[in-house]
């Protein structure tokens, strides 16, 4: 079964800042950007009939929004859980299972209103072979595999320091982006070392806020508001809970699975992407999604990120909103990268493109531990 | 100063820890398709076969990628900046360890480093494998 251009997304919003809010909880933070989406939609709640997201419990966003579902999906795999959201929505209408389905994301990453509090079972293998040695959050986690990739490659510190640089190039076109004055390389070097080889700038922001999206089947996608955007293609993998798990530190399976499950699905050549978000919660994060995804061969993103290619004027366009490392990151940012992907889509964006027909948003969950991948496209018969 | 967060053996794991408490590295292996593995599982992970045994690895490796954390988790402040890498060892498996007996600097630590393992006693129950370049006293 495909699920090419089965449905579209007919409502997109996020909460109304996405920068610090101590005064809201994350479960609110899920109802605002819920009730955001719904309006763009020109829907209510009682329209809903599918309720996913990651964090909370659907059972927890539906009581609390007041909605009594006939589908429910809680797939909670970090980061990237917004992409098989959509996946999986996709899947549920087209089987009758429900009609109007909406995906929320709502964190208080930075206040920590409202959330599960830190910390693993001492029984858990993770806490057994992986927290015992000092693993000090994501930034000690994640960033493990960057030497292998600097070493078998020749992968070099300013290019690593270059991604920094050009997201933020896009953050300064960006009113709601937390982080907007110009870096160089030179300063993403002198930033404070967290861990070697990776400095502050390189680390993605730790914010509160949400995002909401509304999809529904494509035969019903025109009677809405708004210029639908339709799916192309979709993917999900997942591959160790654990990044000394990780089969080859140099690059990412999961990433690699679900970036070609979504080129074979939306039947598109990578020339053909118009716009491109790849989750950015450390330097490298877009670096393995570049070389994962094809649009460069193994070891080639170093200096394709150097060439600044990606920033304002470049010919990939990537990460337009600033990124998780310079316009928000909550904690599951990836429902940013796909609001990103919409505005584009719907001529929207604070750093708007021309001519934008289709968009790749490919996200990453936990440390390399899960990926998601949407093609998106604004035209009806692509 | 905090504690650092101390684990607790599970059925399956627990001869890893056993070992460990005596010194030895304890991993396993695949009677059917002949594949080490780690971290410790009553099957293969490669092959699925549960005829798998235990045995001792000779404890020797290579960096095979690491971290120099300079934000220190709960209990780690005496030791920070401190190396959390990921070591492959000489039978094929990788496990997550730290690295010691060097100082925590990019020139001491170059990738594919040669390895063994040394041992720091947490708890009576605890005791962790850790890794220092070889021929380090
Ligand atoms: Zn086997």
């Amino acid at each position: 079964m495909s699920l090419r251009m089965s449905v579209a997304i007919v409502g997109a919003a996020e909460t109304d800042s996405v920068a610090i809010q101590p005064d809201k909880s994350a479960i609110q933070l899920h109802a605002e950007a819920a009730f955001n989406a719904l309006a763009d939609a020109g829907l209510t709640k009682d329209d809903v009939d599918g309720v996913l997201c990651a964090g909370q419990s659907p059972v927890q966003v539906a009581e609390y929004l007041g909605i009594t579902p006939t589908y429910v999906d809680g797939t909670s795999v970090g980061g990237c859980s917004y992409m098989l959201h959509v996946r999986h929505a996709a899947a549920a209408i087209k089987a009758g299972l429900c009609s109007v389905a909406l995906i929320t994301h709502g964190e208080s990453g930075r206040s920590r209103v409202g959330m599960s509090g830190w910390g693993r079972a001492p029984q858990n293998v993770g806490s057994q072979f992986e927290e015992v040695f000092g693993v000090a959050g994501p930034p000690t986690r994640f960033t493990v595999p960057i030497l292998r990739h600097m070493h078998e490659y020749g992968t070099t510190h300013e290019q690593l320091a270059s991604v920094a640089v050009a997201t933020r190039r896009w953050a300064e076109k960006n009113p709601r982006a937390m982080m907007r004055d110009p870096i160089t390389v030179e300063d993403v070097l002198n930033s404070r070392m967290i861990a070697y080889p990776i400095h502050l700038f390189e680390c993605c922001l730790v914010t509160d806020g949400g995002g909401a999206l509304i999809v529904v089947s494509a035969e019903r996608a025109k009677d809405f508001p708004k210029k639908p955007v339709y799916i192309m293609g979709t993917g999900e993998s997942t591959e160790h809970s654990m990044i000394s798990m990780m089969h080859d530190f140099t690059e990412s399976r999961a990433f690699k699975v679900s970036g070609k499950l979504a080129f074979d699905e939306a039947k598109i050549a990578h020339k053909d992407i118009d716009h491109a978000m790849f989750y950015d919660a450390f330097a490298h994060t877009p670096m393995f999604a570049l070389e994962a995804l094809g649009f460069v061969g193994k070891g080639e993103s170093g200096p394709f990120f150097e060439e600044m290619r990606t920033a304002p004027g470049g010919d990939f366009p990537l990460n337009t909103n600033g990124g998780g490392l310079s316009y928000t990151h909550t904690g599951m940012y990836g429902m940013f990268a796909i609001q990103e992907s919409m505005r584009q889509l719907r001529g929207e964006a604070a750093a708007q493109l021309p001519n934008v027909r289709t968009s790749i948003a490919h996200g990453v969950g936990g440390m390399f531990h899960a990926a998601g991948t949407l093609i998106l496209t604004n035209d009806d018969a692509p | 100063m905090p504690k650092r967060p101390i684990p607790q053996a599970t059925p399956e794991t627990a001869e890893y820890w056993d070992g460990a408490r005596r010194g030895e590295l304890r991993i396993q292996r695949c009677r059917s398709c002949g594949k080490a593995y780690f971290f410790p599982r009553p099957f293969c992970p490669n092959c699925s076969s549960k005829d798998v045994e235990w045995f001792t690895a000779s404890g020797k490796g290579k960096l095979y990628s690491y971290v120099i954390n300079h934000r220190a988790a709960y209990g780690f402040d005496d030791i920070t900046p401190y190396v959390i890498a990921v070591v492959q060892l000489d039978e094929g498996p990788r496990m997550m360890t730290n690295i010691v007996g060097i100082e925590a600097t990019p020139e001491n630590l170059p990738i594919d480093l040669p390895v063994e393992v040394t041992w720091e006693k947490l708890t009576d129950e605890i005791t962790i494998p850790l890794f220092k370049p070889q021929g380090v006293a």
